[in-house]
């Protein structure tokens, strides 16, 4: 790495202490010192001296990592940042990737890596502007209804137009939902584990990152060959086409074709509204505008534009505008039986204002409803509201309580659909894998080993869905060790990705061959052998860091419901699962 | 003829910052602090953006107000920066209505648009184009 590049500067802030500083850590990020390549490895390595053994994750002694990679600010679609923490949700590894302009901000201001730690007296938010760091008030904003007026407020009285990011979190980290998720720009997030609930209980509103600068070059003329390599492959081919056009949404129809859309909280994987939530209707009726991540043509961001007229005033009207992808569809829309456009978006937008992980909240409404219908909890327990599939108004009504929490039912359904499963049964059919919920995928065993092997419990740890998919179009049987080797393959190379901050909608443009090529006109001549080495470390370090937390691979809970539901790959069972795991802890341990 | 970028279809930006990103590329670095064109949302990113360019004005105020004579009247529209002659006072940023006069904080001299036309090739979407000035 060149040493004027400033990746290597580490800003930590103090909350408590209201103190900042920089140090110097260029091994975090250098590979070629000690290992290191930004992004998820840096946070990995930083989470690992920040956070002691049996830490709670609510306490001050919880920190909050940002990391970025050498890639941004050179490279076209190298857009995330890694957020690293311990968990609420799962009381374990927190990590979650964002897009927006957190990343390139990050860059711009001159870090790698921000490290928050301690907790403030009262509430208030950052601004990291270069340089100069500043610790604001944030008490009038706190406990604000709508997280969306949070970045309003915010965007007037910051400066940095164009060339910032904001941070924010709504009412439901302030309040400890341990799904709280922290919004960026409006239509990104670190959705997942809860970081919004990490924020609160620091009493961090927000955080504005700003900056300026060029970043060195060694190659000039290299340098500008690769990045036109990667532009033509990102804007022109068929690899990035569907995120561009339809978005993820694309994936909606195919998905219910073939009965892997979750439905009903998976009582189904077929969905007769399938067609009325898809990317291509949604896009048809709906689409009012498509947004991209700082440095992205691809522009995969679609935003709805919903018309909603008030009741009781004519000629009144309001114009949402919403974001909506394939995960946020599936969670509010197919696992709830809502089949109504309007419907739907409104639910989301209801999520947006909270700042609730839409997935999770999704998951969660949709045991409860079922919970309800079988008498496991009654109207007592949801506040009189009257969840049913289908019922958009119910599951807003809904959606706000999980943040305001007037019952002490709503109390457990804040803390994740395991918890509340603890509490009041109904295991069997509460959609969570190593306490995080399921994400939008009914494939068959290789969708539902990832979730439950990966490191953050998540599709986009190692795609499991492709494998079953695969399996299918080439009439293959999987077999446990088959699936956990290719699990632990892919979540491997995506460490990699990760740590670039790359965008793994990018994953096929950036092959070991291209990275390799794109680090050298910046000054890292490293090998593909020595990446997938550094990416087997990355994932060894999280798998340690989860053991140390208490967590076995081995031992994890399987809610039958996903065998019982048949899947395109097949049928399985828990022996199936459970050879699968045994494997995969094997392997990882090789 | 002169040539000047033109904002052909501000409705198609999709803020992706990859214009900005070119023109500092054009120096041969990465990074954004060379770039002369911004793109900032219209107020949240829900209501679009708006790109700032140079419009390579015919009678430019930015060079009306420079005490040294740095910025210097282009044939056909648009200004010249001489930077040897600039003394940093800013006055041209202030000029400029449209906020396309951007700032070195590190040299402390004005940012300018040369309409090279460099960044219209790494548009995606089409809403920026290098055109002739046609004759006023
Ligand atoms: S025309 Fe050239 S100098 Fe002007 S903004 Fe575009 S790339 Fe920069
Ligand atoms: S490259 Fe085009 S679409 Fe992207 S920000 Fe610039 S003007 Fe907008």
């Amino acid at each position: 790495m060149l040493s004027h590049d400033p990746l290597s500067r580490v800003l930590f802030i103090d909350l408590a202490r209201r103190r900042s500083w920089v140090e110097t850590r260029p091994e975090l990020f250098d590979p070629n010192l000690n290992g290191g390549l930004g992004g998820a490895g840096a946070g990995i390595r930083l989470l690992e001296e920040e956070c002691p053994a049996g830490t709670d994750p609510l306490s001050p002694e919880n920190p909050i990592i940002l990391a970025i990679g050498p890639l941004v600010g050179h490279y076209p679609l190298a857009s995330k940042t890694v957020a690293m923490f311990k968990s609420p949700h799962t009381g374990n590894l927190g990590e979650s990737h964002a897009g927006g302009r957190s990343a390139v901000a990050l860059r711009m201001a001159g870090y790698g890596a921000i490290v928050i730690r301690g907790r403030s007296s009262m509430p208030i938010y950052l601004v990291v502007e270069g340089d100069d760091v500043f610790f604001r008030d944030a008490s009038a904003l706190w406990g604000m209804r709508n997280a969306y007026t949070v970045g309003t407020v915010l965007r007037q009285r910051e400066s940095g137009a164009g060339l910032r990011s904001i941070l924010r979190i709504g009412r439901a980290g302030e309040r400890g939902v341990t799904y709280a998720s922290v919004i960026t720009e409006t239509y990104r997030h670190f959705g997942r584990l809860g970081l919004g609930a990490v924020f609160g209980s620091k009493q961090l509103k927000a955080l504005v990152i700003s900056g300026k600068r060029n970043l060195p070059v060694a190659d000039r003329r290299a340098y500008r060959t690769v990045y036109d390599q990667l532009f033509k492959a990102a804007t022109e081919s068929e690899l990035m086409k569907k995120y561009h056009e339809i978005g993820t949404p694309i994936n909606v129809q195919p998905l219910d074709a073939i009965g892997a859309l979750p439905t009903r909280n998976l009582q189904s994987g077929r969905f007769e509204g399938a067609e009325a939530i898809s990317g291509e209707r949604l896009a048809a009726d709906y689409l009012g505008r498509r947004v991209a991540c700082a440095h992205c043509p691809v522009a995969c961001v679609h935003l709805a534009a919903l018309r909603l007229p008030y009741p009781n005033d004519p000629y009144f009207y309001k114009t949402l505008m919403l974001g909506y992808d394939h995960e946020p569809i599936y969670a509010v829309g197919s696992l709830l039986g809502i089949s109504d456009p309007p419907g739907m978006l409104r639910i989301m937008d209801e999520t947006e204002i909270q700042g609730l992980d839409v997935m999770s909240t999704g998951v969660c409404l949709a045991w409860a409803t079922e919970a309800l219908a079988r008498g496991i909890i009654s109207l007592e327990d949801t506040d009189d509201v009257p969840l049913a599939f289908g019922n958009a108004e119910a599951y807003i009504a809904a959606t706000e309580r999980i943040t305001t929490q007037p019952t002490p039912f709503y109390q457990a359904l804040a803390r994740g659909v395991e918890h509340a499963a603890s509490l009041y049964g109904g295991s069997d059919f509460a959609l969570a894998f190593g306490g995080n919920e399921m994400p939008g995928y009914h494939t068959g065993p290789g969708c539902h080993l990832g979730y439950l092997t990966g490191a953050r419990h998540s599709h986009l740890d190692s795609a499991g869905y492709s494998i079953d998919q695969k399996a299918v179009q080439k009439g293959q049987e999987l077999t446990p060790e088959g699936v956990a080797e290719a699990l632990l393959t892919e979540e491997r190379w995506r460490q990699v990705l990760a740590s670039l901050v790359v965008c793994f909608f990018a994953r096929g443009i950036y092959t070991p061959e291209i990275v390799v090529a794109a680090l050298q006109p910046i000054g890292i001549e490293i090998t593909a052998q020595t990446l997938h080495a550094l990416g087997t470390d990355i994932l060894q370090r999280k798998h340690a860091f989860k053991a140390r937390e208490g967590f076995d691979v081995t031992a994890v809970r399987l809610p039958a419901r996903i065998w019982e539901t048949p899947s395109p790959a097949g049928p399985f069972d828990a022996d199936f699962l459970q050879q699968a795991l045994l494997a995969f802890d094997k392997f990882s341990r090789e | 003829m002169a040539k000047r970028l033109s904002v052909v279809d501000v409705d198609r930006c999709v803020g992706c910052q990859a214009c900005m990103f070119a023109c500092t590329r054009r120096t041969g670095e990465g990074g954004l602090a060379a770039s002369c064109i911004g793109i900032r949302s219209a107020g949240g990113i829900r209501k679009g953006f708006v790109v700032v360019v140079c419009r390579a004005c015919a009678n430019p105020p930015c060079a009306r107000v420079c005490p040294t004579n740095a910025l210097t009247f282009r044939e056909g529209g648009g200004v010249r920066l001489r930077a040897e002659l600039c003394i940093g006072c800013g006055n041209c940023v202030e000029a400029c209505p449209f906020g396309a006069v951007f700032w070195d904080s590190e040299q402390h001299k004005p940012q300018i648009c040369v309409y090279c036309g460099y960044c219209a090739q790494y548009c995606p979407y089409g809403v920026i184009a290098l055109e002739e000035i046609e004759s006023q």
